[in-house]
């Protein structure tokens, strides 16, 4: 037993639907009381949510789930929105206790569920590094200690004394995740930090996070970024509808999510979409025009079609794209130069055409963003949708440029246009 | 290596045990918290801290007018500014502190619904910030005692405990407001007219020597009765001291902290589902 991390057994969490929005109002507690005076006295000291009458205006946001996490291990957490991960993370942090069922955790839990809590816009950024370490548990004396470890890190060296109001975002995640990096719990739950910031600054805290699990510290990890979670975790958890599909090895259970995620695309892109994003503008419907809607010849170019909706008015607006293979990893990338604007309230209709792919005969499936500013760290995207749509490059057997069976360890790229000369 | 602290996770049935060790470990979040307050409030103003003096000053002076001039409210034969600037320094503190920390909650939602704390640090660090203020005017107060040649005498030794008798009441009834605002949000609009009766059910403009001597024990029963004529009496040697009515005070006061504490506890694990915890 000495060396299990966290034991769960059994753990449920129910949500009144309409509860994470409503409030009560007073009248209807005291309406209430008015037909039965003993229930108002028992919502008011009894325990805190309503018994499970099941299904009626509840839902179960987890379901009986059980897993047992060794010390030291790096365990992803996978699964489309809504399965239940981060409600699961919120329990283990102690934000909020299971309507059902047991956890243990052996250590204190460092939570890095949003980067950036409690930051407060018209402190400095030294003001704010205290501030935060005190929100995440750590003691003034520790942050002291660590302070110019935490400010190397973030690299806001010269900005120090600015209210992070006039931060630019960039700066703003990285002296985020610089002190929560450095928490020094022995467990840690991360959720999709790495949605933030530019590409370097993502490979540092990956960096980070592997040296984390280097010091024998345990950590959870929730992340669309399918990469970060190969290369990071020694064990996944794939979760559905609230309980937990599958556990094992990173690459077979990864596997399985895609297979799962590809399978059943075309339905509706939320749950798709990367928390967070989509709130002001959208796309409302991905899908491939090129051939067929679900595969294409070797060579032969790419063309999307993107519906976009906007609630508000952005000018300079461009599309990203990012193609994955079938274990979840990005093989390559677009931005396109050509930019656009959107009027609020209006619903554009996009085409992206991809000519030159060389795609490798195989399973694909493609990201999309919408955003705006520069590729140098700056670009601000309003939604991102990852794993629509999927579609397959087929072996074209015949003819010109014909390719022979394609072997997956040759990658994902063929390259064309070689030259060989005997010289 | 060091022990290696094992958390059981699993619902809580009744009243949740009131784990002081838990508060005392975060004692450092409360004090942050009220730290960011007090550097945030007078931020983007022109005079800055001059507003904690400005306040209570204006008070005065239109209290003095209105009451002490104009209505001629007796004031126990004191000179009618010192004699609400007595009453002031707490009620100051007192109202800050219930109308700050009944918002408090949904002011920092954000932190409640994506970190784990002991919650009662957040009501907890609106009186402390507030306490930064009643420094302040307690200064002003002294000095206005100078000028009007008035020495407390040994009776001064007293003010602690009336001190403390008023950051019970205060915290008492801010935890109550504020646990009871994250499920029903008409509290928040009703503290700004409780503020006001409050202040005019206490004996802030007036001496409660005005209450006929059969009653006046009753008037004990709002906490903030002891503790202003305990101050009056503490400092300018004037008003209800160690008194029955001052007693009955002190025990309201107590027990609206001891209750306020366990609601609030009790409560405190549902506020992060309440607040709304999916918002990104």
């Amino acid at each position: 037993m000495g060396d299990v991390a966290i034991k769960i057994e059994g753990i449920s969490k129910q949500y009144r639907i309409g509860e994470l929005q409503k409030y009560k109002a007073l009248r209807d507690t005291l309406a209430d009381a008015m037909y039965s005076p003993f229930k108002l006295f028992h919502s008011i000291f009894g325990s805190s949510n309503t018994e499970d009458k099941g299904g009626n205006g509840t839902i179960w946001a987890l379901k009986d789930v059980s897993f047992e996490i060794k010390r030291g291990e790096v365990v992803g957490i996978i699964g489309r929105n809504g399965a239940g991960k981060s409600t699961l993370l919120k329990i283990l942090s102690r934000i909020t206790e299971p309507t059902c069922g047991y956890a243990e955790i052996h250590g204190r839990v460092g939570s890095l569920l949003e980067v950036g809590t409690g930051f407060h816009p018209e402190l400095t950024g030294r003001d704010n590094i205290y501030l935060n370490g005190a929100i995440l548990g750590l003691r003034r004396a520790e942050v002291v200690q660590k302070f110019d470890e935490i400010v190397a890190f973030s690299g806001t060296e010269q900005f120090l004394d600015t209210p992070v109001k006039f931060y630019s975002s960039g700066m703003y995640m990285r002296l985020a995740f610089a002190v929560a990096a450095h928490l020094e719990t022995e467990i840690v739950l991360v959720d999709e930090v790495l949605a933030v910031g530019d590409m370097a600054f993502q490979k540092k805290c990956l960096s980070r996070m592997g040296q984390v699990s280097k010091d024998g510290r345990t950590v959870l990890f929730v992340s669309h970024n399918i990469s970060a979670i190969l290369s990071l975790c020694n064990k996944v958890i794939y979760m559905a509808d609230g309980g937990i599909r599958a556990i094992g090895a990173p690459q077979s259970i990864i596997s399985s999510y895609l297979a799962d995620v590809l399978a059943n695309c075309g339905e509706d892109l939320e749950r798709l979409r990367v928390q967070g994003y989509g709130k002001d503008v959208w796309f409302s419907e991905i899908k491939m025009v090129s051939n067929s809607r679900e595969h294409l010849l070797f060579g032969q170019e790419l063309v999307f079609e993107l519906r976009v909706f906007s609630r508000r008015q952005v000018k300079h607006l461009s599309i990203g794209c990012t193609v994955f293979n079938d274990v979840g990893h990005p093989v390559g990338t677009l931005f396109t130069s050509e930019t656009f604007s959107v009027e609020q309230g209006k619903q554009y209709y996009l085409r992206l055409l991809i000519s030159n792919v060389s795609l490798a005969p195989g399973s694909y499936h493609a990201g999309f963003s919408i955003g705006y500013g520069g590729l140098n760290g700056m670009r601000h995207d309003l939604d991102i949708v990852i794993g629509s749509p999927a579609f397959r490059v087929l072996t074209l057997s015949e003819g010109e440029g014909a390719m022979p069976d394609w072997n997956r360890s040759w990658g994902n790229i063929v390259f064309k246009d070689a030259q060989l000369t005997v010289v | 290596m060091r022990a290696i602290p094992v958390f059981v996770i699993r619902r809580s049935h009744g009243l949740a045990s009131l784990n002081l060790r838990e508060l005392w470990h975060y004692r450092e979040l409360a004090y942050f918290l009220a730290w960011r307050d007090i550097k945030v409030r007078y931020k983007q103003t022109t005079i800055g801290v001059a507003w904690v003096v400005l306040q209570p000053l204006a008070m005065m002076a239109v209290f003095s007018l209105f009451f002490g001039r104009l209505a001629n409210v007796p004031s126990d034969g004191l000179p009618y500014h010192l004699f609400v600037l007595s009453a002031l320094l707490p009620w100051h503190l007192f109202s800050r502190t219930i109308s700050e920390s009944t918002t408090s909650l949904i002011t920092d939602q954000r932190l409640i619904t994506k970190v784990y704390f002991p919650r009662i640090i957040v009501p907890v660090s609106t009186i402390i910030a507030a306490m930064v203020d009643f420094c302040i005017i307690a200064c002003l107060l002294f000095a206005m005692m100078l000028i009007y040649g008035i020495t407390p005498g040994l009776r001064v030794l007293w003010l602690p405990l009336f001190v403390l008798l008023l950051l019970v009441s205060s915290m008492g009834v801010g935890f109550w407001l504020s646990a009871l605002n994250v499920e029903y949000r008409d509290v928040m609009y009703t503290v700004p007219f409780l503020n006001q009766l409050w202040f005019f059910l206490t004996p802030v403009v007036y001496p409660s020597s005005l209450l006929p001597q059969q009653w006046r024990i009753f008037y004990g029963l709002n906490p903030m009765t002891g503790v202003v004529e305990g101050f009056r009496w503490c400092l300018l040697g004037k008003g209800e001291g160690l008194s029955p009515m001052v007693a009955l005070s002190a025990i309201v006061a107590v027990s609206l902290f001891g209750s306020g504490v366990i609601w609030f506890r009790s409560r405190e694990r549902t506020f992060a589902d309440a607040l709304g915890s999916t918002g990104v």
